[in-house]
């Protein structure tokens, strides 16, 4: 079957030899690849999150990591991020503006990862990106890329109710063009289950998240600043 | 398999050119079937994993031709997956060192470039039997005709399927996309419609003399 013009040695030696060798020499190759553009790859991933950060928070200019602790943020520093992050955007005086907070769900066919700004100011979602999605090209996909759909979040209302402990309204996603009140999805034909993920995925992050957020609203604010 | 000539055989410049037309991986060997239909449904993609695929195969066909005096036979196969997996870690930590975003895209395609029958092939067919010089222009020529072929499969997906080509919108907005087209039957129509146009030009071209061609 072989017509390999070279005899080929057949002893145990050879063998160990050629595998152990090629092993070897790959081993060093990944390694080394891998050590070289780890640095590269983490700035990449650094870049893409700032990026997204100031695309849900759009008046933001600088932002800061705060890492959840017992009852409160912290500022995360130089620290390595582990645990629950969220992150605080400012405006050129230093002003907070909002945090960009992620979430995730299941979509259609697979988890589905997003990033939202929510403004103090304006008590609402102001914006979200797609940070990871498998949703079908061309249906689910259209999350990210639906203008309309978009639009819904430039202002989901997400205010809290008397007791300041949920949503005073669940956010949740209506048929298309049937969108009456801030705290409505407007759905996407053809991306009903997609469009419905996302308004779920806000619901339960929003719930959760706003009342905390709000109740340490000054541990975001900057020293230096009101 | 079928293919065992001598270094004393086809010119240099044969070997080169056969990937591209006469036994083009995907049109004619119909080889590496899972990213031609998967990854296919942008030109960009296309590209992208055509050149991803093309690197590989050329580097592995280099080193798998340098080693092959000194790789007994019964362990051959093993080694010649350690190589290719070893050129496809390397690709995936550049692309993401490149761009995140085409990493997003390509996903999980990268990692599966190590099972893509073409370049196993190529490595046992070719490679292991042939000069360090012709293994790179086989695989070169191999290469190439993937990624054309994956970019006349992901061109007219996109075309058709989003209106656009390399994200640049052709079609007026008009135009009612082809949903299908990016879906993954829609890689199955395409596919069929090139192999279609591909054997019909072949059959034109090869007279009343026979014409068959054997592929493993």
């Amino acid at each position: 079957m072989n017509a390999s013009s070279t005899a080929t040695p057949t002893g145990t030696w050879p063998m160990y030899r050629a595998m152990v060798g090629v092993g070897l020499v790959c081993g060093i190759l990944i390694v080394t690849v891998f050590r070289v553009t780890l640095p590269v790859i983490e700035r990449n991933q650094a870049e893409a999150l700032q990026q997204a950060i100031f695309q849900v928070l759009p008046a933001a200019r600088s932002s800061e990591t705060f890492q959840a602790v017992d009852g409160g943020f912290r500022p995360l520093g130089a620290a390595a991020p582990t645990g629950e992050l969220v992150y605080g955007g400012y405006d050129d005086s230093g002003a907070l503006i909002g945090l960009a907070v992620e979430a995730q769900g299941m979509g259609y066919q697979d988890i589905i990862r997003v990033l939202y700004g929510y403004s103090f100011e304006e008590n609402a979602i102001v914006g979200l990106r797609v940070l990871e999605s498998k949703e079908t090209p061309g249906l689910g996909d259209r999350i990210e890329t639906d203008p309309a759909f978009v639009r819904n979040f430039e202002r989901l209302d997400v205010s809290l109710s008397e007791d300041q402990t949920t949503l005073a309204h669940p956010i949740h996603a209506v048929k298309t063009g049937e969108k009456e009140h801030a705290w409505q999805v407007d759905g996407i034909t053809g991306a009903t289950i997609s469009s419905k993920a996302i308004a779920e995925i806000l619901d339960r992050s929003g719930s959760a998240w706003v009342p905390r957020i709000r109740r340490a609203l000054d541990q975001f604010r900057k020293a230096d600043q009101p | 398999m079928t293919d065992v000539r001598s270094d004393h055989g086809p010119s240099p410049t044969d070997e080169f050119l056969k990937g591209l037309w006469k036994e083009n991986p995907v049109f004619v060997q119909v080889l590496g079937m899972c990213p031609v239909l998967a990854v296919s449904n942008t030109a960009e993609n296309a590209l992208a994993m055509g050149l991803a695929t093309m690197f590989v195969l050329v580097l592995s066909n280099a080193v798998v031709s340098m080693i092959r005096s000194f790789i007994p036979r019964q362990v051959r196969i093993a080694t010649y997956i350690l190589v290719i997996a070893t050129f496809v870690t390397v690709v995936d930590y550049v692309i993401q060192a490149i761009s995140l975003d085409l990493h997003k895209a390509l996903g999980a395609f990268i990692s599966l470039i190590v099972v893509n029958c073409l370049i196993l092939g190529r490595a046992e067919a070719f490679a292991s039997k042939h000069g360090v010089g012709r293994s790179i222009l086989d695989g070169l020529g191999m290469g190439i005709g993937f990624v054309v072929a994956l970019l006349c499969l992901g061109g007219v997906r996109e075309l058709f399927g989003s209106g656009s080509l390399f994200g640049v919108r052709v079609f007026p907005d008009q135009f009612q996309d082809w949903v299908v087209m990016i879906l993954p039957s829609g890689g199955f129509f395409t596919l069929a419609a090139w192999l279609l146009l591909f054997n019909y030009l072949k059959q034109r071209r090869a007279r009343p003399g026979p014409a068959v061609e054997v592929t493993s």
